[in-house]
């Protein structure tokens, strides 16, 4: 596989534990302090979605729930309701992917964006159907910032996939 | 021809069909939902879910209170002499009142034996420390460093050095959540100190509390006090709770909107008192059965509580 369809460099194959690593620091990185902030993205939605579209071998709704029973235990919040956004958000990933890889990066940000605004928006109609106050557009800005990260989000967890482009064959490493 | 429109064999070995892992894990997470929220019975779940997760928060706790740690270790010394100093007046402050407490609890428990009136509870409790503030936006809860090892059950009051902060609500193994009483499903029972006069107040959920049902001709002021009753079987009577800032009177409405502000530091991290559970109320008086009846239904209703009556001595 290539980083983007123009691309001519052909990527090694994923490494299974990097995988899981990676989703269990955007989980690290969901529990911080910071996530009280407006505008600081869901990381594991993120993190879910990026390998959803790229390896949904290994990432797929299993996980997706798993992550998701995660954050409701870590935020106090009804079981489930992270479970159910995490689900449908692994699901239309996985189903696009074969189409979203097809674009540029910028468009795959865009393709992405209304999955990751789903996955935003559904706890928040849990929470209203169960009588909670709206709390606020804030909320909703950070699936937008989060769709921008979809860059860097590609290129930093396709890093250990890269080959070095002059390959020496006498060099040991 | 039976043989064209067969399926081949799966060249390969996949999983069940994605729509049909989406129905299950979809109709297992709704499950979860419905059952959280009726039922309330997946403390194991949870329970279990938190010792994998609560370690984690822990963790990713720490850079944070490294920062603070930081903080306090390069505070200026002359910020500390100040801190110190006030501490000391404000300890002087409330000696009188300390000194003669131990005198004044003993003249009341004599003076109430001796109108044989049922004894005080004292309050009891340990001290604990907020961890974190639960990352929910929905509801206003923290989470303390004492769980089920320390015995803490639901139920629990917490307080701080100047008032109520909250409610335990959920107990995990090393950890329990307090709901503070600025959330929006939280009501305290409270008393107007200069009154007398009982109400329930309820959270708004952003950061303020509200007296519901007030009829709008009511003795209420800004700048009340109030404390709690200690009708409700869970919180000691007289902790301070919140002080009324506003009172709208609208001559279109039969109550008046009375809003208040919580008086302990309820969004403040550092350390609770979580208070022991109450010892439990005496039992309510049996209702008493209204003679007024006159349909046929509540006739028969009268009479089986009547034959139960007879019955039961």
């Amino acid at each position: 596989m290539q980083p983007t369809y123009t691309s001519s460099r052909i990527l090694l194959p994923v490494r299974p534990w990097f995988v899981f690593f990676s989703l269990f620091c955007a989980l690290l990185l969901n529990f911080l302090p910071t996530s009280h902030w407006p505008g600081v993205p869901d990381w594991v939605a993120l993190v879910l979605c990026f390998w959803s579209v790229r390896e949904s071998r290994y990432i797929g709704m299993g996980w997706a729930f798993i992550c998701g029973i995660a954050m409701d235990v870590a935020d106090g919040a009804i079981l489930g309701q992270h479970a159910l956004a995490y689900i449908l958000l692994a699901y239309g990933a996985s189903q696009l992917s074969r189409r979203i890889l097809w674009f540029p990066l910028a468009q795959q940000a865009l393709h992405v964006m209304p999955l990751l605004v789903m996955a935003q928006v559904i706890p928040v109609l849990i929470r209203l159907l169960t009588g909670a106050d709206f709390p606020g557009w804030g909320y909703f800005i950070s699936p937008f910032v989060a769709s921008t990260l979809w860059v860097p989000a590609t290129f930093v967890l396709l890093l250990p996939q890269y080959q070095p482009l002059e390959q020496d064959p006498d060099r040991p490493i | 021809m039976a043989g064209i429109d067969h399926t081949p064999l799966p060249f390969f070995k996949r999983g069940p069909a994605p729509l049909a892992l989406l129905t299950f894990y979809v109709a297992l997470s709704v499950a979860l939902l419905v059952v959280d929220l009726r039922v309330r019975s997946l403390d194991i779940i949870r329970q279990s879910a938190s010792i994998v997760v609560d370690p984690l928060q822990r963790a990713a706790q720490t850079p944070g209170s490294l920062v603070d740690l930081a903080q306090s270790y390069l505070v200026g010394l002359a910020v500390l002499k100040e801190e110190n100093a006030q501490l000391r007046h404000a300890q002087l402050r409330t000696a009188p009142d300390l000194q003669r407490l131990a005198h004044l609890e003993m003249e009341n428990a004599r003076l109430r034996s001796l109108l044989s009136v049922k004894e005080r509870e004292n309050a009891k409790g340990q001290v604990a420390q907020i961890l974190y503030t639960a990352r929910d936006p929905f509801s206003r809860r923290v989470v303390v460093d004492k769980g089920q090892q320390a015995g803490i059950v639901a139920g629990q009051p917490v307080i701080d050095e100047t008032g109520i902060v909250g409610q335990v609500t959920r107990v995990f193994p090393f950890s329990a959540e307090v709901t503070l009483i600025t959330d929006k499903n939280q009501a305290v029972p409270v008393q107007v100190v200069r009154t007398g006069m009982r109400s329930v107040a309820f959270g708004l959920g952003n950061g303020q509390l509200e007296l519901k049902y007030i009829p709008a001709n009511a003795d209420v002021q800004s700048g009340d006090i109030l404390v709690t009753s200690g009708l409700d079987g869970i919180y000691l009577a007289g902790f301070p709770v919140a002080k009324v800032t506003q009172v709208e009177r609208n001559v279109a409405y039969s109550f008046a909107r009375i809003y208040c502000t919580p008086i302990a530091g309820v969004e403040n991290f550092g350390e609770v008192m979580v208070l022991d559970p109450r010892q439990p109320l005496p039992e309510p008086p049996p209702e008493a059965v209204t003679r007024t009846s006159t349909g046929g239904e509540d006739n028969t209703v009268l009479r089986t509580k009547k034959k139960r009556a007879a019955k039961a001595p």
